[in-house]
């Protein structure tokens, strides 16, 4: 506990030092890749837990991160402008954002809930496209309320609080607050996976029954990893909201959802290492395509190069860059000459 | 205790229209080993499911202890001691050995007791603590089965069911396991078995009772039953 603690405290200076750094040396461009890298890590970590670790197929992370997005949205627009529905962005006081992020977890996990009881009926595929139906259905519902502003979605959704010694920089505090969450996630995941907790999760993707017969309450822990998944998927989307300023129905198709399993399957299904290398590569690919794509005045090669990718990891790689194993000292050690195996 | 510590009294189970166990009674004493032989199909597993509440009844009562667990929750029956090692060895391939044996003690929390039962466990499987760090999946069939026995040991259960402990086993391993599962039981553990491979069931047991298509048709002492000319015909491959 009091490592869990003081690592929570190593991780906050960390991102802190961080953002000073990228204030004063780098370029905007780069801090914006940065962003959303951090939230889709975000993303790939929580469902992690649900595919990777419990082995349920679910393909709608995407609603969850919509959910927190809107709630996030509106949550911070009602206390920062109160009824003033015109005029510039302003900054989201402290207490407003965190309670805004707290809300939109919370209101994605209540959704977990919902959607991950039937889980306990469905397996594999129809699980799939369950949990993909239900992620259509929440932007097809959000898409229908005027009240929230249609397909246009929310907007003005105020920045993220300042902190001492930063601000004078369009990037603001962005990296800080949206690294602290990765960071906090990968602690949490890191810290279930080698929990008692974690390795029921683990037996009941090997063999549910035998998993039962041990006392593990296989139905519950499948809705706690959904819960879980979930609640990270919201605060994703509420950091989104704010980064943005604005957000659309449509920025929450499924197509998101299934990049999200790419990103998965590319690293490593069920390996935290696997999920962050993964959300890494499936930002930063397009992106790096993109100044050849315009060099070769080929339009559409970076989504061409990306499927080819994907293609060639299936065949030569088909358990993903790190398969089941974790980045850690110990896989150092037996890679170093020498090392025990 | 003075009564059986398990107690089935015409116990019916349906799979949705099919009729499985057809009025099932059967019991078990204190330190026994009793098993339970009979072909494919019928019904020898789903009366372990039964017990372990994986199954529920449609009627008649399960009492375990003295208590009727027909609808009590398999978690609970863990804790409570009632607890099986599944079919087909069913461990988890991708943990470790030790971390295997872990999850037996999932329902438990006394850490220094669990500790204490590991190393005990360490102890009557040597193999087991050979392969501790290795996957569960890279061992050997029967291996996984002494596996699957060890976990469902740190659960500390007082009456252990075993779902075909020899299946697909090499005769020599079906030796050793049956040879365990009596050290197993001089150590205090009451023991419901079910087999296929009724001639060493019977040999390691005390009491048998044979199910045909769902229903008990002889019952009795094991030594007697592998004299029994029904027995021997139909499951012992003699006469």
């Amino acid at each position: 506990m009091a490592k869990t603690v003081g690592l929570l405290l190593a991780g906050l200076v960390a991102c802190y030092g961080l953002n000073w750094f990228l204030a004063e040396f780098i370029e905007v461009v780069y801090v914006d890749y940065l962003n959303l890298i951090g939230i889709a890590i975000v993303l790939a970590v929580g469902l992690n837990v649900i595919n990777g670790l419990t082995g349920q197929f679910s393909l709608g992370h995407a609603g969850f991160m919509a959910i927190g997005a809107f709630v996030a949205g509106l949550v911070s627009i009602q206390l920062t402008y109160g009824e003033m529905s015109s005029g510039p962005l302003e900054l989201a006081g402290l207490g407003t954002f965190l309670l805004s992020l707290l809300l939109a977890g919370l209101a994605a996990a209540v959704l977990g809930v919902v959607v991950g009881a039937p889980a306990l009926r469905l397996k594999g595929d129809y699980l799939a496209i369950a949990t993909l139906g239900f992620a259509e259905i929440t932007r097809i519902l959000l898409t229908a309320q005027d009240s929230l502003g249609g397909p246009t979605g929310i907007k003005r959704i105020p920045k993220m609080p300042l902190l001492p010694g930063t601000g004078a920089w369009d990037g603001g505090t962005s990296v800080f607050w949206i690294f602290l969450v990765v960071f906090t996630i990968v602690l949490f995941s890191a810290r279930l996976q080698r929990s008692t907790y974690g390795r029921a999760l683990i037996a009941i993707r090997e063999n549910e029954l035998a998993a039962e017969t041990m006392g593990v309450r296989a139905a519950r822990m499948k809705v706690m990893a959904f819960v879980y998944g979930a609640f990270f998927a919201g605060i994703a989307g509420g950091l989104y909201a704010h980064y943005q300023h604005s957000v659309r129905p449509d920025d929450f198709t499924s197509i998101r959802s299934i990049e999200v399993v790419v990103m998965l399957v590319l690293g490593g299904l069920g390996s935290i290492t696997g999920a962050v290398l993964g959300a890494v590569a499936v930002t930063l690919v397009p992106q790096l395509l993109r100044p050849l794509e315009e060099q070769l005045q080929v339009n559409g090669l970076s989504m061409v190069v990306y499927a080819l990718l994907l293609i060639l990891m299936m065949i030569f790689r088909p358990q993903g860059i790190f398969g089941q194993r974790e980045l850690s000292l110990k896989l150092f050690r037996r890679i170093l000459p020498g090392g025990r195996k | 205790m003075s009564g059986p510590i398990l107690e089935l009294a015409d116990v019916n189970v349906y799979y949705g229209a099919i009729h499985a166990l057809k009025g099932i009674s059967l019991s078990v004493r204190q330190g026994e080993v009793v098993t339970l032989i009979g072909a494919n199909g019928a019904g020898k597993t789903t009366t372990l499911a039964t017990v372990c509440g994986l199954m529920r009844p449609r009627s008649g009562t399960v009492r375990y202890a003295g208590e009727d667990i027909g609808r009590v929750a398999t978690h609970q029956l863990v804790a409570r001691g009632l607890v099986m090692a599944p079919e087909g060895r069913g461990i988890f391939p991708a943990l470790t050995v030790e971390e295997n044996l872990r999850l037996g003690a999932y329902a438990r929390r006394d850490k220094p007791g669990i500790e204490k039962d590991l190393q005990h466990g360490f102890e009557i499987f040597p193999r087991l603590a050979e392969r501790r760090r290795q996957r569960g999946g890279t061992l050997s069939g029967g291996e996984q089965q002494m596996l699957a026995i060890a976990r469902a040991l740190m659960s500390q259960p007082k009456l252990l069911l075993l779902d075909e402990p020899s299946l697909g086993l090499a005769p020599l391993i079906v030796q050793t396991i049956f040879e365990t599962i009596d050290k197993v039981n001089k150590e205090g553990v009451t023991i419901l078995l079910v087999e296929q491979n009724a001639r060493i069931a019977l040999k390691h047991s005390h009491r048998a009772y044979v199910i045909e298509s769902g229903e008990i048709s002889i019952e009795g002492e094991s030594a007697a039953l592998l004299d029994d000319p029904r027995v021997k015909a139909a499951y012992l491959g003699e006469g």
